[in-house]
């Protein structure tokens, strides 16, 4: 070790050997259990339990959207594990799990903050993998974190179940073997809301973008520039903002004599709050252009998000992964057992958080096992209903869900806090697919560690 | 005889110091920190901070604005990674280099003033280059997602020795020894012991007086007609090219670099580690480091249950208000728990948590020599033992 | 023309948010010595001053209705704010009003917070290394954030100004421009006018009163001061106070423009920094100065006529601008030599 680099005496230098060997001696044992676990996979489970790892915002601006996938995550392993009503695995059209854990072991978690920083989601996820010995990663509230622990994952040997990410990047450029993604992407929210603008809106129309100056900002500009550029709109302007720039004004005022029509506001979380709150103070749904009334489009919504912006939210269209008033046997049956547990109905991220580690644990029980590789194949091209989206399917080539997209508008008269959405229409799955190869990026093979 | 040119005292800390390192599995087990990644990340921010005590605790000029030189040596790093090998050792060379090359020229512009309107400038320069990275340099940093290595990466060098291709994507290895897991945490260790035993010999050294002497009294020093200028550049570059090697080893041991890294959160970071230790110390510094990692990674994973679980010796009533009480600390209130410590520290440990480790030292030296002349005040012999 | 009058708007309106947020920060840091890091802590916590006093105002009367169920089978639940139910009419005014009306509650609040926080920690810290200052302020702040943020959630809460300023006003037609080419918010313009008198009243309160004489003397020279026989410990500890007030009601006003969050004053702080020094320390005058100078060029550089000559300018401004300043000038715009230099 250090005693190769410098001059030591020779007695200290045997004292530093013997130090050295004798810590050698100690840790190979750790060394070695790594090697011997190297022959079957990662974090193989042994006892009589099985450990899953919720890696979710616990501190930072998506606290909330991390507390409550961490609700609906502790809501899975209740009905994986038999207890409670079992949720949406009553309507889930897999009928392998039983209620009595996942290939009869029962299972537990560990949580994690991942402070929507990817180093400190990284670290989190090393933690669980490395001492805790999850056998599985899951959540997440951001795209940039997504694609990080995606990573890890891959090159640490064991699966990861994505939270709320929306990015293209996630299964396109950035897709890992190991990393499967529930929700929808950016190119599926163009798909599905441009038909809808162009019912209500026209085909005529003028658009101004705001978007957040980094990869998600992007790649959902990208995508509604594509469809509604198809359908004849025009684009005037497409605007970088600073991520977290809080004041917006700066970007708002040229929108004003800008002769667009439309402001299309690409943010999401906090920018979206603020750029909204503040494009409505400068009394842009007040203006008249070209003859129209001037509109806004948020495409991606959040409702627990929406609900900062107050009323500034009513009547703009935007779209969503899933909303509570869906009345489906498995979303009804996933808001009851989530509001009777904790009193108030679930976001779109508890739904997609619970999606995944209820869709993990099937394949586990299909595959009999918790190996990477034969998990993986198991959800590789996986069918299932029930589960609050219709009819969905679980893409090899990418590792995408591909499921029907909800378009929704901010509701004008909500009957309570969290009736802040309704929703307009469901764009059915077959309008929003793309082929694999469009979105680049590719797989590589399965890693069990 | 000198050993290692370091005095006696000396050389018992370095031999503490290379014990606690090579012993850090053992040590941490029990404390619920014996991982691999953890005790990479003592190790890697250890470095970083020595490398700020040598700006700061010596000098006193406060850069708010360290974290800029830590992501450029990550950048570096995993750019010498695709572009050249999957060897560490060019990565963290270059990395080290490019720290020192920034630091250069920031130092050259920043170092023309000094208190605040110093670090207010590093703070600049450092948001400059994090807003930058995130955004309008996406082609070189991969923005906002951080730049990841790739299976069609060139890999030059890699590619001259014939290393062979797989599908998988590679992983970093310093000639055959994986970076990842224990091997990566002791090739971690050993370049903390060298950083340490550097920051030992500057501390020492006249060039160590030298800054010193800047930090109690610029003026007099300027008035005897020293130019304090080199010195101070010399300091700073230095410490910026630790914080490159830092930045290196940390996309050594994981090859992702992220903006991020380089924001103002991340300088004020390293700043509180630093005083949390004890600024102007030798050890100070790694010890706050590694408290505020530790509580980052294992006090923000309590959840619930496992409250549950430690008072589980209590009634069920009882228990349920203990664990929801401690709650509050824990899990998603771990950042309550950091807060609240850094104010205790400072309003009872004026020289951060070695001052803490000092009066101990004091109670048991004056125990067992009560009989000797009367021990120095702490805050003196603080500076003294612990190599202010 | 209208594009650019426009953005002069908006760098005032930034240029007063700085130059408030900078205003108490500088009284502490310039003044008392102080690096304060929890300052914008007490911006946030002025703002959710607003959001409690709307919180208050909207208690709600809960009743079960039996009849109709929630989609998780508990019976919906009725809500009725009390002061709508006892006062009517003007109870829901007040509720529209709410943002305005705590400003009433937070002067005193953020004056006593000010004052404890003054007497019980900060003054500990007068003759302590600026080191320990930022650790123990900086602590502060997380503790404070975090006890914001277990009671409301780290979502953003909307705060709608009241109803009448809710839309934007055509100052265009004022100076001589076409219908609707320069539309303003009113309450933005209602930001603008607030800060100058915050503004102006502090100037003058330090500048033409015998208790602002006393207390710059003892800027200028502590020791001589108390020499004098007067307590200038007590003034410093209203010095602190009155910063606090200043930033709690900028926090206040804020909230229709910026929805509050436990996390705000963490995204101010660094720049009510940056606002400080360029101003040059020991100045209240530098800091507005600064503030109205970053605010208008952060503007400027932010028109789309300028980014695409250089793009990502709008991301780096503030601080490339403070490197400009600070090479040219030393100490900043209007710093007083030997203030915190070393």
């Amino acid at each position: 070790m250090s005693n190769k680099k410098t001059p030591i005496d020779t007695s200290k230098r045997n004292l530093l050997k013997g130090t050295a060997g004798i810590i050698a001696a100690g840790s190979m044992p750790l060394v070695f259990s790594n090697k011997a676990f190297a022959a079957s996979y990662r974090n193989e489970p042994k006892g009589g339990t099985v450990t899953f790892g919720f890696n979710v915002p616990q501190t930072g601006a998506y606290a909330d959207e991390g507390a409550d996938e961490l609700r609906a995550y502790k809501l899975a392993v209740q009905h994986i594990n038999g207890e409670g009503d079992g949720g949406m695995l009553n309507t889930f059209s897999s009928k392998t799990l039983k209620g009595n854990g996942v290939n009869g072991k029962k299972v537990v978690y560990v949580t994690g903050d991942t402070q929507t920083k990817s180093d400190a989601a990284r670290a989190s996820a090393k933690r669980m993998i490395e001492k805790d010995g999850a056998v599985m990663i899951t959540g997440g509230s951001s795209s940039g974190v997504a694609i990080a622990v995606q990573g890890l994952c891959q090159e640490a040997g064991v699966i990861f179940m994505a939270g709320l990410t929306h990015s293209n990047d996630t299964t396109g450029k950035d897709k890992r073997a190991n990393g499967f993604r529930h929700f929808f992407n950016t190119e599926m929210t163009g798909a599905a809301l441009a038909p809808v603008l162009k019912n209500n809106y026209g085909t005529d129309r003028v658009a101004y973008h705001l978007t957040a100056d980094y990869t998600w900002g992007w790649s959902q500009e990208g995508s509604i520039r594509k469809y509604t550029e198809a359908m004849g709109w025009k684009t005037s302007q497409a605007v970088k903002t600073p991520v977290g720039a809080g004041d917006f004004s700066q970007y708002i005022t040229p929108v004003l004599n800008s002769g667009a029509d439309v402001l299309v506001l690409n943010h999401y979380g906090k920018d979206m709050v603020n750029s909204l709150t503040q494009a409505v103070q400068f009394g842009l749904r007040d203006k008249q252009v070209n003859g129209k009334d001037f509109t806004i489009v948020v495409p991606l919504y959040s409702r627990l998000m929406a609900a900062g912006a107050g009323d500034n939210v009513k009547g703009i269209f935007g779209s969503t992964n899933w909303h509570w008033s869906l009345q489906d046997a498995g979303s009804k049956a996933f808001v009851k057992s989530f509001g009777q547990a904790y009193g108030f109905p679930p976001s779109q991220a508890a739904h997609t958080t619970y999606c995944q580690a209820v869709l993990y644990a099937d394949a586990c029980q299909r595959a009999g096992s918790f190996k990477p590789s034969a998990v993986g194949a198991a959800l590789e091209g996986f069918k299932f209903d029930g589960l609050g989206n219709g009819p969905t399917e679980y893409r090899a080539e990418d590792h995408q869900c591909f499921k029907d997209v909800l378009v929704v508008k901010g509701k004008e008269n909500p009957s309570s806090k969290f009736d802040v959405l309704e929703v307009v229409e469901v764009t059915p799955r077959s309008q929003v697919e793309y082929k694999p190869s469009m979105l680049g990026g590719e797989l590589g093979p399965f890693n069990n560690g | 005889m000198k050993w290692l040119n370091i005095d006696k005292s000396d050389r018992l800390l370095l031999i503490v110091f290379v014990l606690a390192v090579l012993l850090g599995p053992v040590i941490m087990t029990p404390i619920g920190g014996g991982y691999p990644d953890l005790l990479q990340k003592f190790a890697i921010f250890g470095v970083f901070a020595i490398g700020f005590n040598i700006l700061f605790g010596l000098t006193g000029y406060l850069s708010f604005g360290h974290a800029a030189f830590l992501g450029i040596g990550s950048y570096t790093a995993v750019w010498a990674f695709k572009l050249l090998t999957m060897n560490v050792v060019p990565a963290i060379i270059l990395a080290t280099v490019m720290g020192g090359v920034f630091a250069l020229a920031i130092g050259f512009v920043a170092l023309r003033r000094s208190g605040i309107y110093f670090s207010i400038l590093t703070l600049a320069f450092a948001q400059m280059s994090y807003n930058l990275a995130y955004s309008v340099l996406t082609p070189i940093t991969n923005g906002e997602t951080g730049l990841q290595l790739r299976q069609h990466d060139a890999r030059v060098i890699d590619g001259l020795f014939g290393v062979e291709r797989t599908d998988a994507l590679p992983t970093t290895e310093l000639f055959g020894l994986s970076m990842s897991g224990w091997s990566g945490y002791y090739v971690c260790g050993v370049v903390l012991i060298i950083t340490f035993f550097i920051s030992l010999r500057i501390f020492r050294s006249p060039f160590g007086m030298m800054l010193r002497a800047i930090k109690s009294n610029q003026n007099r020093l300027s008035y005897t007609g020293v130019n304090t200028r080199p010195y101070t550049l010399a300091a700073f570059v230095i410490s910026g090219m630790i914080a490159g090697l830092a930045g290196g080893l940390m996309a050594a041991t994981d090859p992702l670099a992220g903006a991020e890294r380089m924001q103002w959160t991340a300088s004020g970071e390293i700043v509180l580690m630093t005083i949390l230790g004890g600024a102007g110390t030798l050890v100070g510094p790694v010890i706050g480091a590694g408290v505020i990692k530790y509580f980052e990674n294992i006090f923000s994973a309590f959840n619930h249950d496992i409250l549950l679980n430690v008072f589980s010796f209590l009634p069920e009533a009882l228990q349920q208000a203990a664990a929801t009480f401690f709650g509050l600390f824990v899990g998603e209130g771990w950042h309550l728990t950091l807060g609240a410590l850094f104010m205790l520290i400072v309003i009872f440990l004026p020289g951060g948590l070695m001052e803490g480790v000092n009066r101990i030292l004091n109670m048991i030296r004056r125990r067992s020599s009560s009989s000797g002349p009367p021990a120095p005040a702490p805050a003196a012999d603080a500076s003294v033992k612990a190599g202010e | 023309m209208d594009a650019l009058v426009l953005q002069i708007l908006n760098g005032l309106d930034k240029g007063a948010a700085y130059a408030l947020i900078a205003l108490g920060l500088t009284l502490v840091f310039g003044t008392l010595g102080v690096v304060n890091f929890a300052h914008g802590a007490l911006f946030m916590l002025g703002a959710f001053c607003a959001v409690s006093v709307k919180a208050l105002l909207t208690l709600e009367h809960v009743a079960l209705d039996p009849e109709k169920l929630t989609a998780w089978g508990t019976p919906m639940e009725i809500r009725t704010p009390y002061i709508e139910s006892w006062f009517g009419d003007f109870g829901a005014t007040l509720i529209d009003y709410s943002v305005p009306v705590s400003i009433l509650l937070a002067i005193p609040v953020m004056l006593i917070l000010g004052i404890i926080m003054e007497r019980g920690l900060i003054r500990h810290f007068y003759k302590r290394p600026h080191a320990d200052q930022i650790l123990v302020t900086f602590g502060l702040a997380i503790v404070v954030q975090e006890i914001v943020k277990a009671q409301f959630g780290a979502n953003p809460i909307p705060q709608p100004a009241p109803d009448i300023f809710a839309g934007s006003a055509d100052i265009g037609l004022l100076i001589g421009f076409a219908e609707n080419a320069i539309v303003y918010p009113w309450w933005r313009i209602i930001y603008l006018i607030f800060s100058a008198a915050i503004l102006g009243a502090v100037f003058a309160f330090l500048k033409y009163t015998t208790f602002g004489m006393v207390v710059r003397a003892g800027m200028a020279d502590r020791e001589t001061v108390g020499l004098l026989g007067i307590d200038i410990d007590r003034r410093f500890t209203i010095v602190f106070g009155l910063a606090t007030v200043v930033a709690g009601v900028a926090g206040v006003m804020y909230t229709p423009i910026l929805s509050p969050d436990y996390h705000m004053g963490m995204d101010f702080l660094v720049l009510s920094f940056v606002v400080v020094v360029v101003g040059g320390m020991g100045s209240l005058g530098g800091a507005v100065a600064a503030g109205f100078l970053l605010g208008i060029l952060q503007s400027f550089a932010s028109m789309n006529e300028v980014n695409s000559i250089l793009p990502g300018i709008d991301q780096i401004i503030i601080y490339l601008i403070a490197v400009v300043v600070l090479l040219v000038r030393p100490r900043g715009l209007m710093g007083r030599k030997g203030v915190m230099e070393d």
